[in-house]
C-alpha cells in the first residue's frame, strides 16, 4: 500500500516508518479524534512506554489521557472493563506477552462475557496490547509470542501485527470496535521500518488476512515475525531459481480467522506451510487446517506445520536460535511442501 | 426456594436470606445514576435496586422473558438500565470492575459514584487488593462493602483471613476511609453508604465499608451449612435486618404491626404472581444467544 486515495479525493502518500512510530502514531490519532479514549499501562505516561510506543503523547495528551499503572496487571484489566462499560474507550498495555496470565480472570473471563451473560445489554469497547516473541534472549518468562492462548475465549478478538502498517491500522481498528480486542505485537520488529499510510481510510477490517507476496505454488502463512522471515525465505528461494513461487499470507487476525484468502490461495497453489512462533497444539496454525479440512478442501498434498519444538525457550542464544523458526528452517519447509 | 424446590431453577442458586439490611440500606443512599456492581450472590441487589420480580424470577428460569434474556441465570441477573453492571461469578473480580467505573466517572468528570459489593472470601484475593489500591490512588468516587457473611464459601472467613481487627481495617494499609457497620440494622447502613457516597462525591476519595451480616442458607443449593455451630442462625436470625427495620418502622409510627402484616402478605401475592407468569415465558433460541457473543 504505497498511497491511499480517500472519498474525497486527497491523496493519503505512505512514508517509511518504524513499527514502534507506527503504534505511536495509531495513539496519538485515536486520542486526537475520540475524547473517549485512554491509555493505561506501566510506564506508558510520563515515561513514554517500555517499548516507547507512546513517547511524546503524555506531554500532548496529559495524565487523564494516558496514566500510569502499578504493576498489577489483573487489576488495571478489570478496572479498564470497568471503564469501558461506562462511556470510555480504554486500551491497555501488558508490557510483555507472558503477563497476560497474570490477567487470564479480567481479560478471558471478565471482558467477553460480561455482555453475553447480560444478554447483550452492554458492550466492552476494551483493547489488550501486549508485546512478545523470541529473538531477544529473554528467556523462558518473557519471549512468549502468546497469540493463541485466547482462543478458546470466545466474544474476544485476536489481531497479530506484522508490519508498520498493521500496527497501526490494527491497532486503530481494535480501538473504534466495540467488542474486547487483544492486540499481539511482536518485541523484534519494533525496530523494523515500512511503508505507512496514516488516515481512516485505511484500516483495515477485522477478520481480513493480507497478501504480502504474490506466488503460485505454495501458499504460506504466518504471523509477526513469522511472515517477514517468510518474505525472506520466498525471495530466497525465488533468487535461487529452483522454481518455487512461494505466497505469503499475513493472517493479522487470529480471530475471526480469515479463512476465504487462504483458501482462495490454496485453490491456486494446493500447498500450505503454516508458520507459527508458537508450540504446535492449540495453535490458530491447527485451526487453519482443521477449518479448511471440515470445509472440505481436499489435500493433495499434507499441509506443513512449521512450530516451535517441545522445548522451553532459553535465553542462551544457541538454544533461542532453535526455538524460533528460522529464514533457513521455513525454506526448507516451503522446498520441501512445493516438492512433495 | 419454592420454585427451586419445583424444579423451575437450573443449576445452581446463591441466596442472600439475611443480607437484606445491606441491601435495602444501601440503596435507598443511591442515586439513579450510579453504577452498581455485585456478584453471584445478588438477588437481594437486583430488588433493592428496583428490578422487577418477573425478569428476576424468569431470568432464574432461563427463560428469554428474563432481565438478562436467560443468558445470565440467577448468578448473572443485572439490569443496564438500572446502572447494574453485573455480577461476576469469580471471586475478587466485582473490585476492579467497580473502581473502573468509579474511574470513568472521575475522568468524565460525571456527578455519580460507583458502589461494589462482594464478599468476606473475596477479601483474600489479588485483585480486591490491586482494585482498592488503584482506587485510592487515583481517588475514584467508588464505595466497596463487604457483606461479611461471616463464610467464604463453607469456611468462616476468620480461618481464611489474617487481620488486625476487621476486614474494613484492610483499608489503612492503603490510606482508604473505612468503617465498619451492623449489616442487620437496615438504617445503620444507609447512613454509613449516604456518608460515603457524599465523600466520594465531593472528590474525598473511596470508602471501604464492611457490613456485619449472616447468610441464613448454605453457601449454595448442595451446602445445607451443617458446619455451622450450634445455635450461631438462631442468634443471627433473632437479629433479623426485616424485623429490626420493622420494629423502627413501629417505634417511629410509620408502619404498624397490623400493616407490616398486610404488606407481607401483599408481597407474597406479588411473589406468587410474578413467579407464575415467569413460568410461562419462552425459552430463548440459539440464534438469539448468538446475537449476544459480540456487539455489533
Amino acid at each position: 500500500m504505497s498511497s491511499q486515495t480517500r472519498a474525497d479525493g486527497v491523496v493519503d502518500e505512505a512514508v517509511e516508518v518504524t513499527y514502534r512510530e507506527a503504534i505511536r502514531l495509531a495513539f496519538d490519532d485515536e486520542l486526537a479524534s475520540d475524547p473517549s479514549v485512554v491509555l493505561l499501562g506501566e510506564d506508558i505516561a510520563a515515561a513514554g512506554g517500555p517499548f516507547k510506543t507512546t513517547e511524546g503523547l503524555y506531554e500532548k495528551y496529559g495524565g487523564d489521557r494516558l496514566i500510569d499503572t502499578p504493576i498489577a496487571e489483573n487489576g488495571f484489566c478489570g478496572m479498564a472493563l470497568g471503564m469501558a462499560m461506562t462511556g470510555m474507550r480504554p486500551v491497555v498495555e501488558i508490557m510483555f506477552s507472558d503477563f497476560l496470565p497474570t490477567a487470564y480472570d479480567a481479560i478471558a473471563m471478565e471482558m467477553p462475557r460480561l455482555r453475553f451473560m447480560s444478554g447483550g445489554q452492554t458492550s466492552a469497547p476494551v483493547t489488550v496490547r501486549a508485546s512478545g516473541g523470541g529473538g531477544g534472549r529473554f528467556g523462558a518468562q518473557t519471549s512468549s509470542t502468546g497469540e493463541s492462548w485466547f482462543l478458546q475465549f470466545l466474544g474476544l478478538q485476536i489481531a497479530v501485527s506484522g508490519s508498520p502498517q498493521s500496527a497501526y491500522g490494527l491497532l486503530r481498528t481494535a480501538i473504534q470496535e466495540n467488542n474486547p480486542v487483544v492486540v499481539f505485537e511482536h518485541k523484534a520488529l519494533h525496530g523494523v521500518k515500512g511503508p505507512l499510510v496514516r488516515g481512516d481510510t485505511s484500516l483495515p477490517e477485522i477478520g481480513q488476512a493480507e497478501i504480502l507476496r504474490e506466488g503460485s505454488d505454495v501458499t504460506v502463512v504466518g504471523s509477526l515475525l513469522m511472515v517477514h522471515r517468510a518474505l525472506e525465505a520466498s525471495e530466497a528461494l525465488a533468487a535461487k531459481g529452483e522454481g518455487i513461487d512461494a505466497e505469503v499470507i499475513d493472517i493479522r487476525w487470529v480471530r475471526p480467522l480469515d479463512l476465504s484468502t487462504i483458501r482462495q490461495s490454496l485453490e491456486k497453489t494446493g500447498r500450505l506451510v503454516v508458520l507459527e512462533e508458537q508450540y504446535h497444539e492449540g495453535g490458530w496454525g491447527s485451526a487453519v487446517v482443521s477449518r479448511l479440512t471440515e470445509a472440505g478442501f481436499s489435500w493433495q498434498n499434507p499441509p506443513t506445520l512449521v512450530s516451535m519444538p517441545d522445548v522451553l525457550i532459553s535465553h542462551s542464544p544457541p538454544l533461542e536460535d532453535l526455538m524460533v523458526p528460522s529464514v533457513e528452517r521455513i525454506e526448507s519447509a516451503i522446498r520441501a511442501t512445493a516438492s512433495s | 426456594m419454592e420454585i427451586y424446590m419445583r424444579g423451575l431453577v437450573p443449576g445452581t442458586v446463591h441466596l442472600a436470606q439475611g443480607h437484606e439490611g445491606v441491601a435495602v440500606g444501601a440503596h435507598a443512599a443511591l442515586q439513579a445514576e450510579d453504577w452498581v456492581v455485585c456478584t453471584y450472590r445478588g438477588h437481594h441487589h437486583s430488588l433493592a435496586r428496583g428490578m422487577g420480580l418477573e425478569p428476576l424470577f424468569a431470568e432464574i428460569m432461563g427463560r428469554t422473558t428474563g432481565a438478562c434474556r436467560g443468558m445470565g441465570g440467577s448468578s448473572y441477573v443485572t439490569d443496564f438500565s438500572l446502572g447494574m453492571l453485573g455480577s461476576p461469578a469469580i471471586i475478587g473480580a466485582a473490585v476492579p470492575l467497580g473502581a473502573g467505573a468509579a474511574m470513568s466517572a472521575k475522568l468524565l468528570g460525571q456527578n455519580r459514584i460507583s458502589i461494589t459489593f462482594f464478599g468476606d472470601g473475596a477479601c483474600n484475593i489479588g485483585a480486591f487488593h490491586e482494585a482498592l489500591n488503584m482506587a485510592q490512588l487515583w481517588k475514584v468516587p467508588g464505595v466497596f462493602v463487604i457483606e461479611n457473611n461471616q463464610y467464604g464459601e463453607y469456611t468462616p472467613y476468620r480461618k481464611s483471613t489474617a487481620l488486625v481487627a476487621d476486614i474494613a481495617n484492610r483499608g489503612d494499609a492503603y490510606g482508604m476511609a473505612n468503617t465498619v457497620v451492623d449489616g442487620q440494622d437496615t438504617i445503620a447502613v444507609y447512613d454509613v453508604v449516604a456518608a460515603a457516597r457524599e465523600r466520594a462525591i465531593a472528590g474525598e476519595g473511596p470508602t471501604l465499608i464492611e457490613a456485619k451480616t449472616y447468610r441464613y442458607s448454605g453457601h449454595s443449593r448442595t451446602d445445607p451449612g451443617a458446619y455451622r455451630p450450634d445455635g450461631e442462625l438462631d442468634a443471627w436470625k433473632a437479629r433479623d435486618p426485616i424485623d429490626i427495620l420493622g420494629a423502627r418502622l413501629e417505634e417511629a409510627e410509620i408502619l404498624s404491626a397490623a400493616e407490616r402484616d398486610t404488606l407481607w402478605e401483599e408481597v407474597q401475592a406479588m411473589v406468587d404472581e410474578a413467579s407464575d407468569r415467569a413460568e410461562t415465558g419462552a425459552w430463548p433460541s440459539l440464534e438469539e444467544a448468538e446475537s449476544y457473543v459480540l456487539a455489533d
